[in-house]
């Protein structure tokens, strides 16, 4: 509940003559919230990591003991004294974290589903010292993995074996933004919800938005190309960064810090840098160009009974909401029965029925006069037509933030269920949850699917305005059978329809060996072409990404 | 045993509880302009009273309920209205006024509607989140010589009478009043719901009926004058102390606590 109740009290001086209701309020917001447990938009990450430090098991199998496959490559120094002292050479003790205890953060991913054993943490406070640092490792082949809030669900962030990792935890300045074109320049270490409040204050939103915002970085945000809530309506990272500054791993700091729009001169390299996920060389700055924050906002959800009329709802929504459309998202049955039943306590449901499927749209735009009208009339075109079953309006921010934190909740419900084996995959929306469905066939037909038995339930939700999926699996725990059963299976799916493995999540460690499903063998050498070129000792977070 | 009540719900419309605050260059107010603002949250509270009783008796078939919301101010107040018939009250009533409303003028329009509507009962929030008075219950309690039950977390309702239990200091107290009456909400009342879509659709049809200040014949002038608005002190950002003598030299000189 704590949150909540900060957050609330962060707000505090709105009520101009008492304080003394700030607190009261914060318990009408607790009592209301129940829908949602303790979680709202912001708090939704801090949670996560906060009840990881917790959780961290000290038997856990390393990632290396898991995956047998994976070899070390003993060309990779290892970590010596002389080593240290040139670190401690250039940066401040603190800098460096060796702590068995302190690594422990470090080395696992908040998933618990990958763990290294990486013996140094180096967290540089400037461009100059990850150039310097780099340089060595690559004089020296020593591996290293860059890595920002560690927020990944792929493995991309942590070390297989016993890489360095290098932190952008210090990296956290805001450079400079330009209340005119609205370029916002800064360190890659920036927590996005850090950047997003900055912006707020002069009425300037961050383009994307994810559950984990209060904890991931901007850098490790553009290095792994995040999609998240709002690509729908402000586009991908592709287009929204201006530039970047990025250090190679020969220690060249390349500076294309650019907050022009338009830039026709040559390769536009950036991109190649833009979910690179730290193959590359390390993401130190960024330019990122961010929209105006709109005035009016309205969230709606909706009971829909089948997934053709949550196509439907789509349809309609592009036509009739069209440019104040900034979210559609939906989720099935099985999502919201487990929010209910990990995240609920005395739930006030906002639907007063079940549905098969619900879907949350989000409306953003100038005028709320105008956004209402619209809304209303597409939503009532959409009960007298039987597009959807029932719906509510968020009438205020606390039924706003409710309502969206059920479908942030999905994840940590997700978690709270048991081990997750976690999709995230794009492909044409009208089959898209088929998948959902064959997956369901498929495991229960093998006898594994259902209570008492190896995998509890299958549950997809995502961004149906990008035909993006979220299937989720969850097992008792990780086992070769369970596995054997989902891959290649999922991939194969996913690739008969000419989707994406990997919508937004990246290829870490977990999609390197499904790459191929996605992309053609001469695409493939092209990629490592570059690879080998801009990295040839390979020491930039090695064993990951590229087959 | 038969039950037929009227409620009359009175409803302020507010900057959202989530906006954060600014006070204008002046220093004569706070900003509202281009600012969300949603119903009073005690004031949804009170609706979502008003409803559940309607429901409750509808449901024991013991009797009936009519639930009138009432609001008071410019037009814009009519969306607080319509949030509230969304909610499921049956009527709306829009006291129109473009001044300053303080709590003796909005307790005397209350007044003025009390006595055109004669509800059973009347309910409130306990204080609207803006200028946080906690008057306008009381002060209508008063104009109207009727009994109040202030600061209520529980509500049950018998024949011409209802059991009120209350927030107090150290605990709850438990009162028994005779009907009308007046009763102003606390935060443990209830939850108020969410308006449904076909709710919200109903709700365009329902009656809203417009009278202005003047036709009720009340004087709405303002007693109180605001001197000067202000915000608080900002808070300064904690120090880390680089070692005990650090910690305890700060605390003599600087905090002066030892």
């Amino acid at each position: 509940m704590l949150p909540i109740t900060r957050r609330l009290l962060a707000n505090a001086p709105r009520r101009l003559q008492a304080v003394s209701l700030r607190p009261n309020l914060a318990l009408t917001t607790v009592a209301r919230a129940s829908v949602t447990a303790s979680i709202t938009r912001s708090a939704f990450s801090t949670f996560s990591k906060a009840s990881f430090a917790a959780t961290l098991s000290k038997d856990k199998a390393f990632t290396a003991d898991k995956y047998p496959h994976l070899q070390r490559n003993q060309e990779f120094k290892k970590l010596a004294d002389d080593d240290l002292a040139f670190f401690k050479s250039i940066l401040a003790p603190s800098a460096l974290t060796q702590d068995e205890g302190d690594l422990e953060a470090f080395n696992n991913d908040w998933m618990q589903k990958y763990r290294g054993q990486s013996k140094l943490v180096l967290k540089p406070s400037t461009t100059e010292q990850v150039s310097q640092i780099l340089k060595y490792c690559n004089d020296n082949k020593l591996a290293v993995v860059p890595q920002g809030g560690n927020t990944g669900l792929v493995g991309g962030a942590v070390p297989v074996f016993d890489e360095i990792i290098i932190s952008t935890a210090n990296m956290s300045s805001i450079r400079s933004f330009d209340n005119v074109s609205g370029a916002l320049v800064c360190d890659a270490g920036c927590i996005l919800e850090v950047l997003d409040n900055h912006l707020a204050e002069r009425g300037y939103i961050m383009p994307l938005d994810l559950g984990a915002k209060g904890s991931c970085h901007i850098g490790g945000n553009v290095a792994t190309n995040a999609g998240g809530l709002r690509l729908l309506r402000y586009g991908s990272l592709h287009g929204t960064v201006l530039g970047l500054e990025v250090v190679l791993p020969d220690g060249t700091i390349l500076d294309n810090l650019s907050t022009l729009r338009k830039d026709n001169t040559g390769y536009d390299l950036k991109q190649l840098f833009i979910g690179s996920e730290g193959s590359l060389g390390i993401i130190t700055g960024v330019s990122i160009l961010a929209p105006k924050r709109s005035k009016a906002i309205n969230v709606a959800l909706l009971g829909v009974s089948s997934f053709e009329q949550v196509q439907n709802a789509f349809k309609r929504s592009r036509d009739e909401l069209s440019e104040i459309l900034s979210a559609f998202e939906f989720w099935d049955k099985a999502s919201i029965d487990l929010v209910k039943q990990h995240l609920v306590a005395g739930a006030n449901d906002p639907l007063e029925s079940e549905h098969p499927f619900y879907i949350l749209i989000e409306t953003s735009g100038s005028n709320k006069d105008h956004d209402d009208e619209k809304l209303n009339n597409y939503l009532e075109g959409l009960l007298t037509d039987e597009v959807v079953q029932d719906g509510v309006v968020a009438q205020d921010t606390t039924q706003f933030n409710n309502l969206w934190a059920i479908r942030e909740g999905i994840p940590e419900a997700c978690s709270k269920t048991g081990a997750v084996y976690k999709y995230d995959l794009s492909m044409p929306v009208p089959v898209l949850y088929d998948m959902v469905e064959d997956m369901r066939t498929r495991l229960d037909e093998n006898g594994v699917l259902g209570e008492g038995k190896p995998v509890k339930c299958v549950v997809g939700f995502g961004h149906i305005g990008d035909g993006n999926l979220h299937l989720n699996i969850m097992a008792e725990k990780y086992t070769d059978e369970v596995t054997g059963l989902i891959e290649p299976f999922v991939y194969e799916w996913t690739a008969k329809q000419h989707g994406s493995v990997s919508a937004e999540h990246g290829l870490g460690l977990m999609k390197t060996g499904a790459l191929h499903y996605s992309k053609s063998p001469s695409m493939m050498k092209l990629m490592r072409n570059v690879k080998d070129m801009i990295d040839p000792k390979g020491i930039m977070n090695p064993y990951k990404f590229l087959p | 045993m038969s039950n037929n009540l009227r409620i009359l719900v009175a409803t302020k419309r507010v900057i959202d509880y989530a906006v954060k605050i600014r006070v204008n260059a002046a220093g004569t107010a706070v900003e509202t302009a281009n600012v969300k603002h949603s119903m009073n949250p005690f004031d949804e509270i009170g609706t979502e009273q008003a409803i559940q009783i309607k429901e409750g008796l509808e449901k024991a078939k013991t009797g009936k309920a009519e639930v009138v919301v009432v609001s008071c101010g410019p037009a814009k107040v009519q969306e607080t209205l319509r949030t509230a018939l969304a909610m499921g009250a049956d009527r709306a009533i829009h006291v129109e006024s473009n001044d300053e409303l303080q709590p003796l003028a909005v307790a005397k329009v209350l007044k003025a509607i009390v006595e055109k509507e004669k509800p059973d009962l009347v309910i409130l929030g306990k204080q609207a989140i803006d200028d946080d008075s906690n008057q306008t219950g009381q002060m209508l309690a008063g104009l109207l010589n009727w009994p109040q039950a202030t600061f209520a977390s529980k509500v049950e309702l018998g024949e011409k009478a209802m059991t009120v239990t209350r927030e107090v200091d150290g605990g709850v107290e438990t009162i028994k009043t005779a009907l009308p009456a007046i009763l102003t909400t606390d935060l443990r009342l209830n939850t108020p719901r969410y308006a449904s879509l076909p709710n919200i659709m109903k709700a365009k049809k329902k009656p809203l009926a417009k009278l202005t200040v003047a036709e009720l014949g009340v004087d709405v002038k303002p007693r109180l004058e605001i001197l000067k608005v202000a915000e608080p002190a900002k808070r300064q950002g904690g120090k880390m102390v680089e070692s005990v003598d650090d910690l305890v030299d700060k605390l003599k000189n600087e905090a002066k606590v030892l």
